[in-house]
């Protein structure tokens, strides 16, 4: 299901859609932590189950949409590059994942297996959709799908960091999410668009420069 | 129980506190010196303390021979280039490149940023150092941005972006080690705990491991500046304040360097007794080198001059990477060596260099002519620094590039060729820009700058003396911090 929701994220051409589908994944993230804690009874789960749930698919879904209305893009559309190849690509990282933790078969039960695998395959689709998009409000997306990934798999492959280090990550992610906003006004302001496409400026060979 | 060590890690973060409320600019730049002196006067009795005890630990942090030689290191670049940075933005403030709300920033950020680096080195948990290099790419972001042209917006995202994305990755391999720990530790809670995944580091899963390293090398990686995952290091140099590039450079690379070698000490432990014990080692020789090569290559086509001294942090940065992955007590000495002498000599370029565009106006290596004629002060650090970064002989860098040549001449010798082509390479790439930079006719008109040269000349010095003759305290300590990474003593 997670797995289908960065689907989702990658395939959207709205940007808000694009937005519930990221708020729908990490409710889905909070909820394997859920059934996690409960399967396994360990109380500090049902913790970060609420931490991720309150941060991930309330509070910076929430912040997104409304620098999207803020910034006058809910109508904006974005479709990736190339989109069925960005399709064929995702499914291809899929069964790469899969193949890349056949070494860890031995050494774990089944259930957390197959979720290690989603979980690398979550990532690695945050990193293409990183790629193929275009516009930077997506590509906060991409990333932000990217930490859903890596938590799924602290979560599942191991239940659930040292809680130091969960409160540390979460702090991380509010910031670059605090900063990500920041940055939507600074490109608007500097290249008047949120289309990264027009980052173009820096690169070795800068002839007309003076 | 030692109060040195959460002196040297908190005191930042009490100044970022601290400075990121204060509304006094000039204040808060010599506050700014002020809480760097603080933290290095403590990080050198704690350095005297690892020296007696061998392993300091406290407050959730620990210490021991190899970080406290960083954290002594971080302090000192630290404070240096606060003494640098404090007239240095003040002349940015009259330029109303930005205005007193991005001084307040810039302030509590650089604060904040060797808080991270300092929580980096001394923290036990493998966790706790993730957070702190993300912590340090955020810090940094917004000084990449500080004055707001496209250029250093477009800079500072793509930092952002890429280091984002690479550090996300090396979640991963940390996320892969604590599994790895939690079948083997008596106690999986401790699964993140550097000290105690050492102590058992021979029966981690070597399959995980190597998996795990994969991620680790590449996420860190990048922030190291390897390439291919190098893009945003030169932009970022090149957009923002140049204390932030001295610091940059000669700071943030090597503490994710330091994180990649924690973690290849696990690994090595982890596979020493399969097919491919050497594995970590190989994967970082192949990209210390490629690194090596392709820097010194990218050097000869630059025309901004913060962004050649970018590509030059990248180059060295690969030759450690490499001596790190040749491993040996030799190459790993040789290593830290230059970890040492290649800080103190890029944050003494950069501070030099900051200077230089401020007397030229411009970045552009065009248009920085005469050095020496238009003013001395600059122009002569100028060209010393580039001298010793370059390998000339009576610097430092001279001394660790010959012993980690002479270790690859003994464990690798066909490689010993491509690192010797690289030098050549590099230092041609460096002295073809340097020539008519420093020598010839300088420019009209150009009205002389008040410099500070303080730090440059403090930190060439320090450079100079290692080259000639190291200290045997140095030594010493060098050598404890060898016996930990490599197994063996190198004397």
């Amino acid at each position: 299901m997670a797995l289908f929701a960065s689907f989702a994220v990658l395939g959207q051409a709205r940007l808000l859609s694009a937005i519930h589908a990221f708020a729908w994944q990490g409710a889905l993230v909070a909820a394997v932590t859920l059934t996690v804690a409960v399967a396994e009874s360990a109380p500090e789960l049902y913790f970060s189950a609420v931490l991720t749930f309150s941060l991930k698919a309330l509070l910076i879904p929430w912040m997104l949409h409304r620098l999207v209305r803020r910034l006058g893009l809910s109508r904006h559309l974005d479709r990736p590059r190339h989109p069925m190849l960005a399709t064929v690509l995702a499914v291809g990282m899929v069964m790469f994942a899969y193949w890349l933790v056949l070494p860890l078969v031995q050494s774990s039960l089944a259930f957390t297996r197959n979720i290690v695998a989603i979980s690398l395959a979550v990532v690695l689709i945050g990193l293409l959709t990183l790629v193929v998009r275009r516009q930077a409000v997506a590509q906060v997306l991409g990333f932000m799908a990217m930490e859903n990934g890596l938590f799924l798999a602290a979560v599942s492959a191991t239940h659930g960091m040292p809680l130091v280090v969960e409160l540390g990550v979460a702090f991380d992610v509010l910031v670059a999410a605090v900063l990500f906003g920041v940055f939507f006004f600074q490109l608007r302001e500097s290249i008047d668009s949120l289309d990264v496409d027009r980052l173009d400026r820096l690169n070795e060979a800068r002839e007309d420069q003076p | 129980m030692s109060a040195a060590l959460p002196l040297v890690t908190y005191t930042p973060l009490a100044g970022a506190l601290l400075l990121g409320s204060l509304r006094r600019d000039r204040l808060a730049g010599w506050l700014n010196v002020a809480l760097g002196a603080v933290s290095f006067g403590a990080s050198v009795v704690l350095a005297w303390e690892v020296a007696r005890s061998g392993v300091v630990t406290g407050f959730g942090l620990r210490v021991d021979d190899f970080s406290v030689f960083l954290v002594v290191l971080t302090a000192f670049v630290g404070l240096t280039t606060s003494i640098f940075s404090r007239p240095y933005m003040q002349h940015v403030l009259h330029t109303r490149l930005t205005g007193p709300y991005g001084l307040r920033l810039y302030h509590a950020m650089y604060q904040s940023f060797l808080f991270t680096m300092l929580l980096a080195l001394t923290t036990n948990n493998l966790g706790v150092l993730w957070v702190a290099v993300e912590g340090a790419t955020l810090s940094t972001v917004m000084l990449v941005s500080l004055y707001r042209t496209p250029e250093a917006v477009e800079a500072a995202w793509k930092y952002f972006i890429l280091c984002g994305v690479g550090i996300a990755l090396a979640l991963f391999g940390t996320v892969l080690v604590y599994f790895a720990a939690q079948h083997v530790l008596p106690d999986p809670a401790q699964g993140l705990n550097w000290s105690v995944l050492n102590a058992h580091r021979a029966q981690l899963q070597p399959a995980v491991m190597s998996i795990a390293f994969v991620f680790l090398l590449i996420g860190y990686g990048t922030k190291v500046g390897l390439v291919p995952m190098h893009q945003w290091l030169p932009d970022a140099h090149s957009e923002g304040p140049t204390p932030i590039s001295a610091i940059l450079s000669g700071l943030l690379l090597n503490v994710a360097l330091y994180a990649v070698v924690r973690f290849k000490m696990l690994v090595d432990g982890s596979l020493a007794h399969t097919s491919h014990p050497y594995l970590a080692g190989q994967l970082m020789m192949g990209f210390g080198l490629v690194s090596f090569l392709v820097a010194g290559l990218f050097l000869h086509r630059q025309r901004d001059v913060k962004r050649l001294f970018s590509y030059s942090s990248i180059e060295h940065m690969g030759l450690m990477t490499f001596g790190f992955g040749l491993g040996g007590p030799l190459a790993t000495f040789a290593a830290l060596l230059h970890m040492l002498v290649h800080s103190l000599t890029k944050s003494a370029i950069f501070v030099t260099v900051g200077h230089a565009t401020h007397l030229a106006g411009t970045q552009s290596i065009e248009h920085i002519r005469g050095l020496l004629r238009a003013q001395p002060g600059i122009g002569w650090p100028f060209l010393l620094g580039v001298a010793a970064i370059a390998g000339f002989p009576p610097f430092g860098i001279f001394t660790s590039e010959f012993l980690l040549l002479s270790a690859t001449m003994h464990a690798e010798p066909a490689l010993t060729i491509l690192l010797l082509l690289g030098l050549v390479i590099a230092f041609a790439g460096l002295f073809r820009h340097l020539q008519p930079m420093v020598y010839g006719a300088a420019p009209e008109g150009l009205e002389p700058v008040k410099v500070n040269m303080l730090p440059v000349v403090l930190h060439l010095v320090l450079v100079l003396w290692l080259g000639l003759a190291i200290p045997a305290v140095l030594v010493a300590w060098l050598n404890h911090a060898t016996v930990l990474i490599a197994g063996a003593p190198v004397l």
